[in-house]
Formats: structure tokens, sequence, C-alpha cells
């Protein structure tokens, strides 16, 4: 019996096996007897155990034992036992096995052996596993065989280089001359390979790029060549001839055509006929002009084959292909930025794709028709995407929304469509928007102040039809708590009145605060909503007061602390709960983050505890120990400044424009450090300011080595009245800065009252102080801004 | 190219070339997933899928799976129509070729792999020379065979 019928009776055998137990026990059997058989001596069946073994392999079972079995095959001057010893070293022999060093003599005989096939084998084998060590030292019989051998070996020695460049890059020199000369040959699988080679060398090394580029036109002449000749039976697929030829050489051209004119221009036509030329109604012809439309959007082309390259990938969109369509849009992903008007020439169909079924596409269309939108276009769009929102697959929903939020936040055209549209994201993928859309839709909606009965009326019934959604459900407490009287009001212009009552408000909110769905910081927003509520309404206090103290009790240890606190108000600070509870101001977009990383988000926020001095419309909480490197925080940093608002130190208006400004105060801060001896004697007060009837003076206490304590107060000597009075400072940046609480933002007029500020200073590395100060106020109406630099410090003790 | 992978509707592997050097666990666990993937498409969608930072390339013929992992700036059309090259050399091989002949000739499926793809790139571009250089090889043993056997019987 000839042992290879052996080999497919073992297959069968196993193939029969009606349970893995069976096959496992089969498999066992069979490799124990492999593993007596590689013991002995040659017995010329020696290459079909080996073939078993393989067999074995791929089922997934270990043959590491055949390892060895490999190198004595292939030492074998049987060719079929180096067939097999070949083809087993490929499968198990990987350069990270030892083993694989042991070929490598092998390898090097075969590659000058009499037999063709055999070479074949050697070589292939090198460029599938070859290690760096085995490319390094069989390189140059490689380049011996490029040069000096009939075609079949050539094409297989071109690719085998490709392997070694790219294990051993720096070899890449060493092929080049080869390379160059290959190109003139005429055997389409020699001329593919040297192609291969040509392409991997230039994209490794920018110098033999500019050496290939002198063979733009020999390539251009080939694809000529390949383009206009008639019906070659050979290379022929489906129309067109050596497809795969045609897409690599297009490949190279991309390369070299790239930010290079003289090459770009070289290729125009070539392009402009592959173009039109080639018959697309088979997978063939629309694989190579596909290459040549991202050859041409890659190279300096002119702007006629530009369009002509958008045309195509608009033609192929409505291909009923749908690989052909999927294709189209990954190129116009590509294009979009700058041919972006080309692009949107094709967005209809673009925003059909949407509802392919094939989730590839969809993924596909989803990115692209975010790139498409823009102020023009963006309601039509927005209403696709959002219907896309609410079919669309899981995995897609999260990109989904994110890419609504930012088209809208660019694009809205007004905030009544913006907070529409951030509503609908919420109500129908509210699971999946990132964890800042919360604080973000809470600050739009502060800031669209005539929308705010208009916002609660809508969140509210959404809250009463679904509280299952987290994001929608704190967003709509916060409101409700915000602008709950607004709700009770009844009547508002954009939508229909409904009489919502007080214990309707209350009711929902406690839904949300009972309901396991809650999670324990929407938990903590409904019971700091409640408490708000506390100063809105007139008649439910006391069923307030007694959800309140419930919680006192509550396990969690976030929503018991508010509790107690709220409770506090109630009781011993009753006649600061007004002033604690009142509206909060507009929360400014680019002051700092809001939300502060743990649960409770905004809500946390609001509501001092009551151990702050002087209660006041500022209600926003100072995190002790921060540290505001100011000229960072306004010097267009990317990165969000730290948590938590800081009092005194935040624009009133978008600070975009503040910052930026004070991007130009700040200048010419930097000093070069100057040694100073430490004094500590505290030292007089200045004046630093003097204009318009305010009067700001300065005083500084050293504290410590390093750091100082700056007072600022301010006078209004003038005949009226200044409010929103604040102060920013701004110190060199090695300079650390602290800006306490303010005693307040009204400065009374004619000097009966003052206003301080305490600004902590560290300065570490002793450089020059210097502070450049902005205050802005409102006086008669109008709003005054002005700015001053403080060069010098009183007394030595400053420096 | 990466790798190919070949296999069933019931996700048996057939064939396997690694044209990376990986580990034989990270071989098995890719595989899996890989199989996985794919064999949860259903029969109307894309041939193309992105998968960790590799591009897949599949195509169903009958009751195999030929499967491509090709990189960012491989051409996923021309790498469809190498999967059909592949198939029609089988076909060409075996005489309309079925998933036995592949199974119970594996050995086959691979030597001619070997002749049409080298290091992940096309080597020959012409169905018919990479039947020849086949047809060759297999003459090549065969004689071989022959004459040691005939050695051997003397």
């Amino acid at each position: 019996m000839s042992p290879s019928v052996r080999l497919q009776e073992m297959i069968r055998v196993i193939r029969s096996a009606r349970t893995q137990g069976e096959e496992r026990g089969v498999i066992q059997r069979e490799c124990a007897a492999i593993r007596a058989q590689f013991r002995q001596a040659d017995n010329g069946g020696r290459s079909h155990n080996l073939a078993k073994l393989l067999y074995v392999h791929m089922l997934g079972y270990p043959a590491h034992f055949g390892q060895m079995e490999c190198v004595r095959l292939i030492a074998s001057p049987r060719y079929s036992e180096k067939r097999v010893g070949y083809l087993g070293a490929m499968m198990l022999l990987d350069e990270k096995q030892d083993a694989s060093l042991l070929i490598t003599n092998s390898i090097k005989n075969d590659l000058s052996h009499s037999s063709q096939y055999v070479q074949s084998l050697a070589l292939c084998t090198l460029a599938c596993m070859g290690s760096a060590e085995m490319c390094r030292d069989l390189a140059p019989e490689i380049d011996r065989l490029l040069r000096a051998s009939n075609s079949y070996i050539k094409k297989k020695a071109a690719l085998c280089a490709v392997h070694i460049v790219r294990k051993v890059p720096e070899l890449g020199e060493l092929f080049t001359p080869a390379a160059r000369s290959l190109l003139s040959e005429k055997n389409h699988g020699v001329l593919h390979g040297a192609v291969v080679l040509i392409t991997e060398l230039c994209e490794r090394n920018p110098e033999t790029l500019e050496q290939f580029r002198k063979t733009v036109p020999d390539l251009v002449q080939i694809m000529k060549g390949l383009v206009t000749t008639g019906y070659s039976p050979e290379h022929n697929v489906a129309g067109i001839s050596d497809p795969f030829l045609q897409v690599r050489i297009l490949r190279l051209l991309r390369i070299l055509g790239r930010n290079n004119d003289a090459a770009s221009d070289a290729m125009n036509d070539l392009l402009a006929q592959v173009a039109t030329n080639t018959d697309s109604s088979k997978t063939a012809g629309s694989a190579v002009l596909y290459e040549t439309v991202l050859t041409v959007m890659d190279i300096k082309s002119e702007s006629g084959l530009r369009v002509l390259a958008v045309n195509i990938l608009g033609r192929f969109l409505l291909n009923n292909d749908r690989n052909i369509r999927y294709i189209s849009m990954t190129s116009l992903q590509k294009i979009v930025v700058t041919d972006h008007n080309a692009v949107q020439r094709h967005r209809g169909t673009i925003v059909d794709c949407l509802k392919d079924p094939d989730a590839s596409v969809k993924r596909r269309a989803l990115e692209l028709s975010l790139a498409l939108v823009s102020a023009v276009n963006i309601r039509s769009m927005m209403k696709e995407l959002l219907l896309f929102l609410s079919s669309c697959p899981p995995e897609l929903k999260a990109q989904a929304a994110c890419g609504i939020f930012n088209a809208a936040e660019r694009y809205a055209p007004s905030q009544r469509w913006h907070i529409d549209t951030i509503l609908h994201v919420l109500t129908t993928a509210g699971g999946d928007v990132r964890d800042e859309t919360v604080p973000n839709l809470i600050q739009l909606i502060t800031t669209a102040s005539d929308l705010h009965c208009y916002t609660v009326h809508k969140l509210y019934r959404a809250l009463i039809t679904d509280i299952s959604q987290q994001s929608l459900v704190q967003v709509a407490c916060w409101c409700i708590g915000e602008y709950g009287d607004l709700l009770l009001r009844g009547e508002c212009d954009e939508i229909e009145p409904v009489q919502v009552s007080e214990d309707d408000v209350l009711d929902a909110l406690e839904t949300v605060l009972q309901s396991h769905m809650s999670s324990p910081a929407t938990r903590g927003f409904a019971l700091t909503a409640t408490m708000k509520l506390s100063t809105r309404i007139t008649d439910n206090v006391d069923r307030i007061r007694s959800i309140v103290s419930i919680y006192g009790s509550c396990i969690d240890v976030e929503l018991q602390q508010r509790a107690v606190e709220y409770n506090a108000l109630f009781k011993k600070y009753d006649h600061m709960r007004a002033a604690v509870l009142e509206r909060m101001p507009v929360i400014d977009k680019s002051s700092p983050d809001h939300s502060n990383g743990e649960s409770g988000g905004g809500a946390l926020k609001e509501v001092e505890p009551p151990k702050l001095k002087q209660g006041e419309a500022v209600t926003a909480q100072e995190p002790a120990n921060q540290v505001c490197d100011l000229l960072d925080l306004l010097g267009g940093s990317e990165e969000p400044p730290q948590p938590g608002p800081i009092l005194g130190s935040t624009a009133p208006g978008p600070a975009s424009t503040a910052g930026g400004d004070l991007l130009d105060l700040l200048g010419g801060l930097e000093t070069p450090e100057t040694p100073e001896t430490p004094a500590l004697t505290p030292a007089p007060t200045l004046t630093v300011y003097e204009k318009n009837g305010v009067t700001l003076k300065l005083h500084c206490h050293k504290q410590s080595e390093t750091g100082l304590t700056v007072t600022l107060t301010a006078s209004n000597s003038s005949d009226w009245d200044m409010s929103s009075f604040t102060l920013q400072a701004a110190v060199p940046k090695s300079v650390q800065l602290h800006m306490k609480a303010p005693s307040g933002d009204f400065l009374p007029a004619r000097g009966t009252a003052t206003l301080t500020q305490t600004v902590l200073l560290n300065n570490p590395n002793k450089v020059m102080l210097k502070m450049r100060i902005r205050m802005s106020y409102t006086s008669q109406g109008s709003a005054f801004q002005d700015t001053m630099q403080i060069d010098s410090f009183p007394g030595p003790a400053c420096h | 190219m990466q790798f190919m992978l070949l296999f069933s509707r019931q996700g048996k592997l057939r064939l396997q070339k690694w044209y990376v050097p990986l580990s034989d666990k990270e071989k098995k666990k890719i595989t899996r997933e890989l199989v996985q993937t794919v064999l949860a498409r259903k029969p109307k969608m894309c041939s193309f899928l992105e998968w960790r930072d590799l591009k897949i390339v599949y195509k169903r013929y009958a009751s195999l799976y030929f499967c491509c992992a090709i990189e960012d700036q491989d051409n996923e059309l021309i790498t469809l129509e190498i999967i059909h090259r592949y198939v029609e050399l089988l076909d060409k091989y075996f005489g309309s070729v079925c998933e036995l002949d592949i199974i119970f000739n594996f050995e086959k499926a691979y030597f001619i792999l070997d002749e049409f793809l080298l290091g992940g790139e096309a080597q020959e571009t012409s169905k018919k020379n990479v039947l020849k250089a086949i047809e060759q090889a297999d003459l090549l043993q065969e004689s071989e065979d022959e004459y040691l056997s005939v050695k051997i019987f003397k």
C-alpha cells in the first residue's frame, strides 16, 4: 500500500470520529506512531509521516516534535521529501523557534541547486518565515539570483528580496541596482515582482525614492502597453489585461508622484487614459479604477483629473455591488477634507447609504455624513442623522451620538434647535453618550435664558415618560430644580400649556429618587433639585423638608451628606436658604470644567455648605487647595482646566475672546530669574490704580521664603454704584497664583464700603514679580473694563 | 497580505498561511476570533470588514470561506481577485474542486498557493504559468519516486 494512501486513510479515520474525545484518541495514537517513525532511520515514508503530522497540526494539536524532522527532510536529496520538509518548516518553524536557524544552511545550498523547483522551495520558505539573521546571511545569494537566472527564479527572488528588506531595511541598498534593471524585463511575473520590490524600497528610503523617480516614464510606458494592447489571453481577467500588475504600477506611481510636480505631470495623461478607458463592470476593472483614483487624489494632479476621479467615486456610490459602494465611501472619506465641495455633491447618495443593511457600509456612511455636515445643510442632515441614531446598530451608537453633538455645537442654527437636538439624542441613545454631555447641556441651557420655560417644560414631559436614560434624567432634574417656578407657572409661548402642580413635580422627583433604575449620581441630582424647589414653590415646603430628612439616614454616603446639609439649611441656616438656593449665574463654557469627576456633577457645585461666609448670588463653591496657573488657563491650552470654578477669576463674557485678549496682555511677562534676599518686614500699601472713581490698593505680606499674600482693596469714589465688580490677575508662568474669594462684587458709591480680594502667590523660582490685573464692573448700566500692570511690588519683601 | 485562512461553514480550519511571525497561541486566538466574526456575517453583506487594525477581505465559495488579512495600503478589490484566482487554480488542478479535495490533499493546496503567492504577494499573474509550474514540480516528484522505487525493487 503506497504511503500516501495511509495519509488519506488517517484523515478519513479522524473525520469519522464522532466525538471530540474519539478524535483525540485517534490522533494520540497516530502521533505516537509518527514519533516512533521519526526516531527510526530513513524508511521511505518520512515525508508522508510529516504530512500526517501537519494535518494534525492544522486541526489544532501540538506538533512541535516534528520540527527536527522538518530540518532533516529539508536536507534530504529527494524532492518529495524536500517539498514536505519546507512546507513543514513554513508551518511549524517561525523565526521565534531556535530550530529555524538550522535550516539556513540547507536553504543556502538549495538556492544554488541545479533544479529550479528546489531553488523555488528555498526562496518560498525564506520569503515566508525568514528571520532577520537568516535574511542577512542569504541576502547576497538573493541578489545573485536577481541578476543571473531565468524568469521563473527571478520573480521569486524579487519577492524574497521584498521580505528581506522588510526584515532588514538596511539591505535595501543592496537590491537597488538589480531592481532597476528588472524593469526592462518582459515577463509579467518578473515585472510584478520588480514593481513590488521598488515600491518597498521607495517607501523605506527617501533617497531611493529620488533615484527611482527617473523610472516614471518607463512605468508609464509599461502601463500604456497594458491598457492599449488588444486581448492577451494569458493575462486577461474580465477584459482587463493583467489587473494585478496594473494595480501595483499605479500604486508605485502614486508614491513616486507624491509631492513632486514633474513626476505628477509625467503621469497625468496616463492616469486620464486609464480612468476613462477602463471598463468597470467587473471587479478587476473596478480594482484598477479604484487604484487610479487613489493615485490621482494623492499626487499633484491637475484639477480636471481630480474632478474626473471624484466623479468615478460618485459612480461607484451608485453601483449595485455593495463592495464597490463601500470602497467608494472609504476613498471619499480620505478626500472629504481636501475636496469638500466635490464630495458634497454626492451627499444625497451617502445619506441613503445610512439605511443600508450592511454594518460596514453603515459605518462608512456615518463617518462620511458627519464629515459633510455644514452650516448650510445642518437641518436636513441632522434629521437624517437622528433617524439613523434611532435604528443604528449598538456598536455605532456612541460614535453617532458624539458626532451629532459635535455637529450640533458647531452649526446649530438656533439655541432652541440645539437644545431640541440634544434632548432627542438623550431620549434615543442616552446610555451611549459621554459623561461631559450633562454639564455641557446644562451650560447650554443656562445660556439660552429666553428658552428656560420651554426647556423645563419639555424636560419635565420627557421625565414623566421615561426615567431610564440617566443623562436625560440628570439634566431634567437639574432644570426642574432651577426653573421649577417657570414650570409651575404653566404657560409658555412655544409649547402647549399644561397645568403642572407642585405635587406633580415633587412626585416626579421622588420617583427618580426611589427608582432602582436611577444611578447614585442621578439621585444626587434629584435630591438637590427637590431642595432647590423649596424656595421656588409655596405650598409644599413641608413635603420637601420630610423628603430631605428621610435621606439623612440613607445608606449612600453621598446622598446622606447632601441630605444632612440641606437639613441644616432648613434648621440652623434658614435665613440663608433663599440666598443659597438662588438661581445659578450663567455658566461660562470655557471656564474651568464643571463636572468634578465624582458623582454629582453640576449639582454638587451649586450648594455651598453653610460654613461659607456671606451668602450671596455667587453660589459656586471653591474647592480648597486649588492652585490655578492663570497663564496656562488663559493661554489657550488644550487641556480642560482644573475642576471647579474660581471665584473672581471667571470672565463674565465668553472667555475665548477674553482669553485671547489676556493672551496678548500676558505676552511680555516672562522675566529672567533674579536671586533675592528675603526680608520679613511687612510692606506698605501701594495705590496701583486710580481712574473713573475706582481706586485699587495693593498690600503685600510675606508669608514664607517663596509665599506671598497680596491683598487688593477696591473702593469707589464716584457718585454711582458699581456692581458685578470682578478682578482677574495674571503672573509670570513660574509663579503660582491662588485667588481667594472676594468679599463681594458690589462697590457702593462715594466710598461707603470697600471690596477686598486676597491673592496668594508662590514664587519658587524667585523670579521678578509682576502682575497684570484686569478689572471689570458695571456702572450706570454699562460695562467697563480696564487693565493695569504692576511691575514693582511695594517693599523688598515682595520680591 | 498578512495571512490567509480557509475554513468551513462549521468553523473548521482547512488551510492557514501566515506571512507574519506569530506564536502558535496568537495564531489560534486570531483564527478563532476571525472565524467567529466572519461566520456571523449575513450572506448579502459587504466582503470587507475592519478587524483590529487590519482590513479583512473574505469570500465564500460553496461551503468554504476564503479570508485574507491585508494592510492599510493594499487594494481590497484586487485582493478579491487574488482569492478568485486561487480558487480558479484549485479548480483547474483538481478538476471541479470541492471542499473534500482540499481536505484530503491539503499539502497540494499549499503547493499551489506557494506557486501563486510568495511572501504575501502575487508572484505570477498568468494562470497558465502557475499551473505549468505545479505540473512540472509534480512530474519531478513522481519521476524521482518512480526512479527510487525501481531502484529499491532491483
